[in-house]
């Protein structure tokens, strides 16, 4: 190999450090003793410096196990709504042609640019009206509004790609149009898997709308939860490292687990 | 490729075959519409596009109900200590912004480049751990960062995010940290996907990879450099997550690094002796929502019209 192939290696090893640097710093250092955190930082816990005093602590004065579960009812259950609606929307958007559709289409498609956030004030008050204030339905529900859009919007392209003879087929074998539609979810798989991720993530990391919309212990979710912890216990580093390693390693190993589906997804969002 | 082929192939033969289709279709109109696209409609209207647009009415009435025109943008924008906030976070914003632009963009492009430069093994590795803070949640970001730049562990001397002139600067470039990945798998979208025959061409004239780049790779790039940059506008101006988890509602020191987001977020709440107010936040949003717009348009008639021009 020649030193000049070496640079590019180098530039990316060197930004690898600095992207994953510190993570890996906060997960070491979260089984240290105090001593060990501040003394020796980079040094990966030893026998002599293994201490999990910080868990101990997160668990003891936090109900982590409950936010955790939170977190996952909300996440799976409105990305299993956005696909479902989503996709639903999307075929028949897709396969009929109505008077409409046009305007629809771009109706959906508004909710792509347009922050959700900014309605804050009306989704307050929307929930306090409908009684689902610190519930976890009010958030799947907004959460449910906010991934549609982007799912409509690449699965109709994708629904479009479905050969027409397939369906056509289908229906001359007697199918109806709801067996059509669940014959042709199959075939936009990877469309649906891009979104499914694409999803995901901003619905588990997300901090405002626990925060203004379901901030009760109850249906705290491990974002609202890890920051309200972080806030009590500025000062028990052990405590801090450990509550950023729980709420980090999950979705850390999720991605690394599923990292080619989640790049190639964005990427083929990209090329559309 | 293949995808326009399925796709020609799918036009031409939904087009030999659409009037039967259509006399059947619009015999049972109404039900299988109404199924298939009535829950997700009714969905986003009820829980996206109602409350924008009740947002932005709200901002019109004060918080006892009586209707008040404009007054809530006048008082916002014209009242001593409410209009400074106001400019104070606007101004904040696009600082905030600017860094993005300019630090997020080289290096992601950057990034991208050297991942497509030929004969790179372990790349999709690469790819993937540039990635892995872009998976966290903001709230996560600010928190590591602010025990690395913990003046108590050592890593620096001065605290970055304790003094009124660095607070805004890091705090963004905490969040470029984040980020960088997504201009990055953008870019490098767009890099692959370059006709080997356009290279093989720049390759012949005697170009080297320095000029093959920049005379050749990056005028295919420029585009989605206007793309990335929308994101991170609309992004940048809605955040809130990384300062409020660092600096607090307050967005301190001395409201220094203050957002729209905080902003937004104290003039609806309320902090310390200040009652919030939903009207005022209301027009908070609706102020935030307008340079959103502003910020977008300005891309689709100004910057995208430039760059097709210099397409053909």
């Amino acid at each position: 190999m020649r030193i000049r192939d070496l640079v590019p290696h180098a530039i990316l090893l060197l930004y690898v450090v600095i992207a994953c640097g510190p993570l890996l710093m906060i997960i070491m250092n979260s089984l240290k003793s105090r001593q060990a955190i501040f003394g020796e930082p980079f040094a990966p816990p030893t026998l002599g410096t293994f201490d999990v005093s910080g868990y101990a602590t997160v668990f003891a004065r936090a109900r982590f196990e409950l936010y955790f579960f939170n977190s996952f009812v909300v996440t799976v259950v409105s990305v299993f709504l956005v696909l479902l609606l989503g996709s639903m929307a999307a075929f028949a958007l897709a396969e009929y042609r109505f008077r409409g559709a046009t305007v629809l289409a771009l109706y959906l498609a508004l909710g792509i640019m347009i922050p959700i956030r900014l309605g804050s004030v009306g989704i307050l008050d929307l929930l306090v009206s409908l009684n689902l204030v610190n519930s976890l339905t009010g958030l799947i529900l907004i959460y449910t509004a906010m991934g549609l859009p982007l799912a409509v919007f690449v699965l109709t392209s994708f629904f479009k790609q479905v050969p027409t003879e397939l369906k056509d087929a289908a229906r001359v074998d007697g199918a109806g149009e709801y067996r059509v539609y669940s014959l042709a979810v199959p075939l936009v798989r990877p469309g649906m898997a891009a979104i499914a991720i694409y999803t995901m993530l901003p619905i588990w990391n997300d901090l405002w709308f626990p925060l203004i919309v379901a901030p009760d212990e109850s249906v705290r979710t491990v974002t609202l939860g890890a920051q309200q912890f972080l806030g009590q216990f500025v000062t028990d580093w052990n405590a801090v490292l450990a509550v950023l390693t729980l709420a980090m390693v999950p979705m850390m190993a999720l991605y690394l687990i599923f990292s080619k589906q989640f790049v190639r997804g964005l990427m083929g969002g990209a090329l559309k | 490729m293949t995808q326009t082929q399925t796709s020609e192939a799918a036009t031409t033969a939904s087009g030999a075959e659409t009037p039967p289709r259509r006399t059947r279709e619009r015999r049972r109109f109404p039900v299988q519409l109404l199924v298939f696209l009535g829950p997700a409609v009714v969905v986003y209207t009820v829980f996206m596009i109602y409350p924008l647009v009740d947002s932005m009415r709200l901002s019109l009435y004060d918080d006892a109900g009586a209707f008040v025109g404009l007054g809530n943008f006048v008082h916002l924008l014209t009242d001593d200590l409410l209009s400074a906030r106001f400019w104070n976070a606007v101004w904040n914003n696009l600082v905030f912004f600017a860094v993005h632009l300019l630090v997020q963009n080289p290096i992601g492009l950057l990034l991208a480049a050297l991942l497509t430069s030929s004969r790179l093994p372990g790349r999709a590795t690469y790819r993937a751990l540039v990635f892995v803070p872009t998976t966290l949640s903001v709230v996560i970001v600010g928190f590591v960062w602010q025990l690395i730049l913990n003046p108590v562990w050592g890593f620096v001397e001065t605290p970055l995010l304790g003094q009124s002139s660095t607070a805004l600067i890091t705090l963004a470039l905490m969040s470029v940290w984040q980020y960088v990945g997504i201009p990055m798998i953008l870019f490098y979208a767009v890099l692959v996907s370059i006709p080997e025959d356009f290279l093989e061409a720049a390759r012949i004239d005697g170009a080297n990879a320095w000029q093959t780049f920049w005379r050749v790779k990056f005028p295919l790039v420029l585009p989605t450099v206007g793309i990335v940059s929308v994101i991170t506008y609309v992004a940048n101006m809605n955040a809130f997550d990384l300062i409020y988890a660092v600096k607090g509602a307050l967005a301190g020191p001395n409201f220094a690094s203050d957002i729209m987001g905080t902003l937004f977020f104290r003039t609806f709440f309320g902090f310390q002796l200040e009652r919030g107010s939903s009207t005022m936040g209301a027009t908070v949003a609706t102020l935030m929502f307008l340079l959103i717009l502003a910020g977008v348009l300005l891309y689709f008639f100004g910057y995208q019209r430039r760059v097709k021009s210099y397409e053909f």
